[in-house]
C-alpha cells in the first residue's frame, strides 16, 4: 500500500506508451531540418501548447526541463540574471523546497537581497507581510503552491494580484505538489513563472516545465547550442515532453480531488482523536496530503513500523528524510519540542482504495496500543 | 464483486453451422483491432460468446463506446460476476441495480441456470430474486414483456453473472469473414455508404479511384484518401488504387459522340476495375449506384455498362432512396468529407446531356475505333496504391 505518492508516483501505462512510441517513431532531433525532424518538432510544439493550456492560466511559453528541480533553478537565476539591472531585491518564503531555498542562498553570496515570508503553524504566509517586504527594486517573489512536507496551500491569486498591483517583481511559484490537482491561481491573478514536474503526475522521471509569460526576458543557465529559444541547452527529449503532455492531460482529466477530500477528513477526524497526535496544517492542506506528527516517537519509527505491514508512507519528505535533523518547514511552524521528530506524511494517488485506507488506521491503532503498553512497562 | 467484463453476443454468425469457429475467431481479431488502445485488455472467445476483460474501469467504460461500431456483435453488456450463491446473487444483483435509474421503471429478473446442482430451480429463483430486489426499490414496476431494466442472472458451475443493461450492437458479421471485394470510390456521397453497408456483411475490401490530373487536383485524392481513413474504422484496412485516368478519358472524349461518353466512360471504368479485382485477388465489385439516380443508373445503362463484365457487381444501395443514404452517410461521418468540393473525373468533363437508353451496339461501334483495351491494361499497369495511414494530427492527438 503505497501512500507515499507526494514523493513519486507509478508511471502510468498509456504515458509510458507515449514514451515508448514516440521514442523509436518520432525519434529524430526536431533542430534537424529534414522531414522526420520536422515531424518531431511538431510533436514538440504541440506537446508543449498541451502542458500550458492544462495549466489554464495566460501563459503563453514554457521550456521543457529535466524536472522541477531544474525549472526553479531556470525560473529564478534565469530572470534575476537576465534582468539585474532592474533591482537586486527578492522574496521567498521559509518554507521552500530547497531547490528554490538553495538558490536564494546563493544569491545572496551575489550581492543580492533576499527577503523571507513566515509562516504561522498552519504553513500559511501573511500576505500583509508580503506587502511589507514588496519594494521598488523587489525584482523576483517566488511562493510555493502546495508544501511538499505538510501540504499547505498558499493563497496564489492573492499573492500575485497584491505583488502585481504593488511592484514591478515578477511572481514565480513552484507548482509541483499542485498541478494538474488545484487550479493555480486564475487567468487574471496568476504567477509569472510557474514550475511543473512530471514524475509526480504519473510521467516520466526527469521530465519538468517552466512556464512563463510571453516576452518576458530569461537566460540560459548552462551553455550550449541554443535549444528551447536559447533557455535550455542540449538535445531536446522529445519522448519526455510527449510523456509529460500526456500525463498532464490524464491528470487534469482523472483526478478525485473529493475523494481525496473525503479521504483526508476521515483520517484528519482519526489522527485528531488520537492523544499524542496532532494533524498538520489541518485547516489549509492540499486535500491528498496528511501531514502528523506523534509525541515521543521518531518519524523513522512509525514510518519502519507501518512499512512491516506493507504500508509506505514517509517522513516530512522524501528529500531530507535520510537526515535526522528536524527539517526547517516543521522548525518554521513552530512544532511543540516533543511532537516536531515525529511527523510522517501521508499523502494520496489515484489508484488508492478505501479499504486501503481502513487498514492504515487499523495499523496505526496497533501501533499506539504497543507504545501504550511500551509505556507501560 | 468483480465489475470488469463484457459479454458480447455474436449477431446473425451464431446461425452458421460448421464455419463457426472461423466466423468467431474473425470477430475476436477485429475487436482487439477495435480495441487496441486498451492497455489491459483479455479476451476469452466461447460458441455462442466472448468475454473482455480490463483491469481499469475507464478502459470499461470505452470499451462500451467503442463496441458498437463492430460488425458481428448482436448486443453485449458490462456484467458482474459473484459467487454462485444465493446471498452473493442477491446483494449484487441489489448492487447493479443501483448504479441505474429505477424510478418508476418497468422491470423483469430473467434467470439462466446451467448449474443445475444449484438448489432453486429457475422459477423459485426468479421470484426470490424479484421479491429481494423490490423490497429494496420498490419503485419498480414488474412487466414481463419488454420490460425497460432486464436483470439477467446467469448461474455458472463457478460463478454467477449480472446484469441491467444490455448495448445494442451493430450487429451484421464479422468483417473478413465474407470474403474480398473492390468497392469503386468516386468521393462521392454514395460509394463510401455502399461500403460500409457491406462491411457490415462481413466483406472486406479494397478501393479504387480514377484520377485525371491535372484537371483533377491532389486535394479530391485527399478527400478520398480522407474517406477511406474513416472507412477503416468500421473493421479493416483498406488498400486504395489510384488509376491514372486522364488519357483514357481525353481519348474517350475525342472518339465517342457525346451524349455517349458518360456511358463509354463508366464502361471503362468498369473494366479497369475488373482487371485490379482479378491481380488483387477479389471476388466481387461494389459500386454505389441506385435505381434511377441519375443518366449512367437507369436499368439501360446499367445493363450497357455491366456488358463489360461477368463478375458479381455488388450494388446495395440499388433500392434506396437518396434521402436514406444521406442519412447513413452521416451516421458513418463520411458525408462531410464528401461534400467537399473538389471537381472528381466524373464531373470535370460532363456533356451537356446523356443518353439514359444507350445502345449497347451503337456503343461498341464507337469503342470499336480506338484501341481503348491496351489503354486499359496501360492505365492497370501505371495505377499507384496506397494504404491511407491515421493523419499525423490524429497520430498526435493519440499520442498525447
Amino acid at each position: 500500500m503505497y501512500f507515499d505518492h507526494s514523493a513519486t508516483t507509478k508511471t502510468d501505462e498509456r504515458v509510458l506508451r507515449t514514451f515508448m512510441e514516440v521514442s523509436t517513431t518520432y525519434f529524430a532531433n526536431p533542430a534537424s531540418l529534414h522531414a522526420a525532424g520536422k515531424l518531431a518538432e511538431k510533436l514538440l510544439e504541440k506537446a508543449r501548447l498541451q502542458v500550458l493550456s492544462t495549466l489554464g492560466l495566460e501563459l503563453t511559453e514554457g521550456v521543457f526541463t529535466s524536472g522541477g528541480t531544474e525549472a526553479n533553478n531556470l525560473a529564478i537565476l534565469g530572470y534575476v540574471y537576465a534582468n539585474q539591472q532592474k533591482g537586486r531585491h527578492l522574496i521567498t518564503t521559509v518554507i521552500e523546497h530547497p531547490s528554490v531555498l538553495r538558490v536564494f542562498q546563493f544569491l545572496e553570496t551575489q550581492n543580492f537581497t533576499v527577503d523571507y515570508l513566515t509562516v504561522d503553524c498552519e504553513g500559511r504566509i501573511s500576505l500583509d507581510e508580503l506587502k511589507t517586504l514588496l519594494r521598488r527594486d523587489t525584482l523576483l517573489v517566488s511562493i510555493m503552491h502546495v508544501n511538499n512536507e505538510i501540504g499547505t496551500i498558499q493563497p496564489i491569486a492573492e499573492c500575485a494580484n497584491i505583488i502585481h498591483s504593488q511592484s514591478r517583481a515578477v511572481f514565480h511559484s513552484d507548482c509541483v505538489q499542485s498541478f494538474g490537482k488545484i487550479h493555480i491561481g486564475d487567468a487574471q491573478n496568476s504567477p509569472d513563472l510557474v514550475t511543473l514536474s512530471g514524475h509526480k503526475i504519473y510521467g516520466i522521471k526527469g521530465s519538468g516545465f517552466l512556464a512563463y509569460r510571453k516576452k518576458m526576458r530569461l537566460q540560459a543557465i548552462s551553455y550550449g547550442g541554443g535549444q528551447e529559444r536559447n533557455l535550455r541547452n542540449g538535445t531536446v527529449s522529445v519522448p519526455h515532453a510527449a510523456a509529460l503532455a500526456k500525463a498532464a492531460r490524464l491528470q487534469v482529466e482523472e483526478t478525485d480531488i473529493q475523494q481525496f477530500q473525503q479521504w483526508r477528513g476521515e483520517l484528519v477526524r482519526f489522527f485528531s482523536d488520537i492523544e499524542d497526535c496532532l494533524v498538520l496544517a489541518s485547516h489549509t492542506s492540499a486535500p491528498y496530503i496528511v501531514s502528523v506528527a506523534f509525541r515521543h516517537v521518531t518519524g523513522e519509527v512509525v514510518v519502519n513500523y507501518l512499512q512491516e505491514r506493507g504500508i509506505y508512507v514517509s517522513t516530512s519528505s522524501a528529500c531530507s528524510s535520510k537526515k535526522n535533523d528536524v527539517s526547517h518547514v516543521i522548525e518554521a511552524i513552530r512544532l511543540p519540542k516533543d511532537f516536531e521528530k515525529g511527523v510522517i506524511r501521508i499523502s494520496f494517488g489515484k489508484d488508492q482504495t478505501t479499504d486501503e485506507i481502513h487498514r492504515l488506521k487499523e495499523a496505526v491503532n496497533q501501533f499506539m496500543q504497543l507504545l501504550k503498553r511500551g509505556i507501560r512497562k | 464483486m468483480n465489475w470488469n467484463t463484457i459479454l458480447i453476443r455474436y449477431g446473425e454468425m451464431s446461425l452458421k453451422g460448421k464455419n463457426k469457429s472461423k466466423f468467431v475467431r474473425k470477430l475476436k481479431e477485429n475487436i482487439k483491432v477495435a480495441l487496441s488502445e486498451l492497455t489491459t485488455l483479455k479476451m476469452r472467445a466461447e460458441r455462442d460468446r466472448m468475454f473482455i476483460y480490463t483491469e481499469r474501469l475507464e478502459e470499461l467504460d470505452r470499451a462500451v463506446e467503442i463496441l458498437p461500431t463492430v460488425f458481428g456483435i448482436q448486443s453485449f453488456s458490462p456484467i458482474a460476476i459473484c459467487e454462485p450463491t444465493l446471498e452473493a446473487i442477491k446483494e449484487t444483483s441489489l448492487k447493479v441495480l443501483s448504479k441505474t435509474e429505477t424510478e418508476g421503471k418497468t422491470f423483469k429478473v430473467d434467470v439462466k441456470r446451467t448449474n443445475k446442482s444449484f438448489p432453486l430451480d429457475t422459477g423459485e429463483l426468479q421470484q426470490e430474486l424479484g421479491g429481494h430486489v423490490l423490497r429494496t426499490f420498490p419503485n419498480l414496476i414488474v412487466k414481463m414483456k419488454k420490460p425497460e431494466i432486464l436483470l439477467y442472472v446467469e448461474i455458472q458451475r463457478e460463478a454467477a453473472y449480472i446484469s441491467s443493461h444490455t448495448y445494442r450492437g451493430a450487429g451484421g458479421m464479422p468483417v473478413g469473414s465474407n470474403g474480398h471485394s473492390l468497392l469503386l470510390l468516386s468521393g462521392g456521397i454514395d460509394s463510401p455508404v455502399a461500403g460500409y453497408q457491406m462491411m457490415k456483411r462481413g466483406v472486406a475490401f479494397d478501393a479504387i479511384h480514377f484520377a485525371s490530373p491535372p484537371f483533377t487536383s491532389d486535394l479530391a485524392l485527399q478527400k478520398v484518401e480522407d474517406i477511406v481513413r474513416q472507412l477503416t474504422k468500421f473493421g479493416s484496412t483498406i488498400r486504395l488504387h489510384i488509376i491514372p485516368f486522364t488519357e483514357l478519358q481525353q481519348a474517350i472524349i475525342k472518339q465517342v459522340p457525346s451524349n455517349l461518353t458518360m456511358t463509354t466512360t463508366r464502361r471503362m471504368m468498369m473494366k479497369i476495375a475488373d482487371r485490379v479485382r482479378e491481380e488483387t485477388g477479389a471476388l466481387g465489385l461494389i459500386t454505389g449506384e441506385s435505381m434511377g439516380q441519375v443518366a449512367s443508373q437507369t436499368l439501360e445503362s446499367l445493363t450497357t455498362i455491366n456488358e463489360v463484365t461477368s463478375t458479381p457487381v455488388l450494388r446495395p444501395l440499388i433500392a434506396m432512396d437518396k434521402l436514406d443514404i444521406i442519412q447513413i452517410a452521416e451516421k458513418i461521418e463520411t458525408y462531410e468529407i464528401s461534400i467537399r468540393p473538389f471537381e472528381d473525373c466524373c464531373t470535370v468533363f460532363t456533356p451537356p446531356s446523356s443518353k439514359t437508353k444507350p445502345q449497347l451496339e451503337k456503343v461498341l461501334y464507337y469503342e470499336s475505333f480506338q484501341s481503348f483495351d491496351e489503354m486499359v491494361e496501360e492505365a492497370v499497369k501505371n495505377r499507384t496504391t496506397v494504404i491511407p495511414s491515421q493523419r499525423i494530427e490524429d497520430v498526435f492527438d493519440d499520442l498525447l
